[in-house]
């Protein structure tokens, strides 16, 4: 019952979308190049089924191997500008100029470097998502409760102790919000590789129709790939949901 | 303007004999002739388990920059002793306390215990709030320390003690899940379960409210006797309440004024007259300090 009515409100948002688009394609008669209407769109997706499948299938692969390694990267990165002066020092600029380049500007010497294949595209997904998880896990790291802090100094934890312990899970809920938007960001840094060079995936064959003129495949793949990047945020949002459960949650669920 | 500090408070529960000034005065700075000693008729005397252990402070200096917050502060707590110190905001109680649990350093001087040793592991503190850690049930929340030290946490230990603070039915909930008292509760159990001679309390009840308040001092009066207890308060009432004797701190740069002794075994009920009484002199006497 709570789940149907979870699910209302995005269906009927898709639902009303959906008629909006209908009615504006038939109304203004504009040519299917540009706008193809929502039954057409429908169709595409299921004739080409196999293509999108496989292609989807690709891209996922690159944003589940970029958000993992970009994971891991951000916390090891905000462990080490939390924890070394030295490091913050040295290290920050870097990690700023790794975000003042924008990413489609570096995308094709990187599939120089990387070549056309996943590589050169986890990379470029790492480097949209390990900057949201560093900034946030790092915030996290340096807001632990002064008093938890003390509290422990008194008991005679060692400082790595207080690190596992305190400090870790204190940061936990930070980190979860910069996962959050790294998961939902994550796509950006693969499909854009994509785009500048690749053989495979959902921006190959968005870049394909492009160039075809084939709208209908193109909006097609933009519509597995919103889907992909929902669910994938979902499944991150919940598994943090139940990771962090000791969080007090005072947001609706979405 | 020192004349009050100059003189250092020996802070006894029974009465004080030569060797026992003695050990409470290791490095023999404190003369006996500025020094306020105050023996108390011994009431309950039960010895707890953990070997007991008072506070000396000699000489203390706190400054920040310019600003002296206090300066050569001496003051002797005999073991096994509660005593609650007062003061308006901002007059350095907080930061004598830090500088007594270990947490931050003075300008000069130190603390001590009454054997000369430093404090490292003979205190447990309880903050302004509970500290309770949020992501560990009550339970765990007892057995923390053990955890942070890396040894073994004793459940049925921690158990029997959230048993006596009566949470025993609630040890693997969460803190959140807690009431203000309940979670003050198991703060208690958890500073119980350190076993620690010396308690250091920064106005552990100040969040409850006032019935809650009482209950949970009464629980503090029985659960912490046998141990030396240093406690901020800003309620007249609840140092009456639970202390052996009560200091004020005020000025600036802060001294201690000389102490107050209550009579009569603690808890003490709130319409006590020596309470009552000893309430009366606190207001007046801390009063006049409060910004106008």
């Amino acid at each position: 019952m709570n789940a149907l009515r979870g699910l209302s409100r995005p269906l009927i948002t898709a639902g009303g979308f959906l008629a909006l688009w209908w009615i504006f394609a038939s109304v203004t008669a504009v040519p299917a190049y540009l706008l193809p209407g929502p039954w057409s769109v429908a169709q595409a997706l299921w004739n080409q089924r196999d293509l999108l499948f496989w292609s989807a299938l690709v891209t996922f692969g690159e944003v589940i191997a970029g958000l993992f390694i970009g994971t891991v990267l951000g916390a090891l990165f905000g462990l080490m500008i939390v924890f070394s002066p030295l490091m913050q020092r040295w290290l920050m600029p870097l990690l700023l100029l790794s975000q003042a380049i924008p990413v489609f500007a570096l995308a094709p010497l990187l599939v120089l470097w990387f070549g056309f294949g996943m590589a050169s595209k986890i990379v470029m997904a790492v480097l949209v998502i390990f900057f949201p998880v560093t900034a946030a896990f790092a915030d996290g790291l340096r807001r632990t409760d002064r008093g938890l802090l003390d509290l422990a100094a008194t008991m005679n934890a060692s400082p790595l102790s207080v690190l596992r312990h305190v400090r870790l899970p204190a940061a936990l809920p930070a980190f979860g919000s910069g996962l959050r938007v790294a998961a939902a960001i994550a796509p950006i840094g693969a499909i854009i590789g994509e785009w500048v060079g690749s053989s495979a995936g959902l921006g190959y064959v968005m870049l394909n129709a492009n160039a075809r003129i084939e709208t209908d495949v193109m909006l097609a793949a933009l519509l597995v790939l919103s889907v992909m990047t929902i669910v994938l945020w979902v499944v991150v949002d919940r598994l943090l949901r139940r990771v962090l459960f000791w969080v007090p949650d005072t947001t609706a669920s979405v | 303007m020192y004349t009050r500090a100059d003189c250092a408070s020996v802070i006894a529960r029974r009465p004080v004999r030569a060797p026992m000034l003695r050990a409470a005065d290791p490095g023999g700075e404190i003369a006996l002739a500025d020094t306020h000693i105050l023996p108390q008729p011994s009431m309950t005397a039960p010895t707890p388990g953990a070997a007991s252990s008072g506070i000396v402070i000699s000489d203390l200096t706190l400054r920040f920059g310019a600003r002296t917050i206090f300066d050569g502060l001496k003051l002797v707590v005999a073991p096994e002793t509660f005593v609650v110190l007062l003061g308006t905001s901002g007059v350095g109680k907080s930061s004598l306390l830090k500088i007594v649990a270990g947490l931050a350093r003075p300008t000069a001087g130190r603390v001590t215990t009454t054997d000369g040793g430093p404090l490292t592991g003979h205190v447990a503190y309880m903050g302004q709030t509970d500290l309770l850690y949020p992501w560990l049930t009550v339970a765990a929340n007892v057995t923390v320390g053990a955890r942070l030290r890396g040894n073994k946490p004793d459940p049925s230990r921690a158990l029997h003690l959230l048993e006596r603070v009566g949470l025993a039915d609630r040890a693997q909930a969460l803190p959140s899940e807690l009431s203000g008292g309940m979670r003050q509760r198991a703060a208690i159990a958890r500073t119980l379960y350190e076993d620690r001679p010396i308690v250091l309390m920064d106005e552990p009840f100040s969040a409850l409210d006032t019935f809650t308040r009482a209950r949970i001092q009464d629980l503090a009066a029985e659960l912490l006797s046998g141990r030396t207890v240093l406690m901020i308060t800003h309620d007249p009432l609840e140092a009456c309440r639970l202390g052996d004797h009560l200091l004020v701190l005020s000025g600036t740069p802060a001294t201690l004024g000389p102490p107050i002794t209550v009579r009569g075994a603690t808890p003490r009920a709130p319409d006590d007259p020596e309470l009552l009484r000893t309430q009366g002199r606190l207001m007046t006497l801390l009063t006049p300090q409060a910004p106008r």
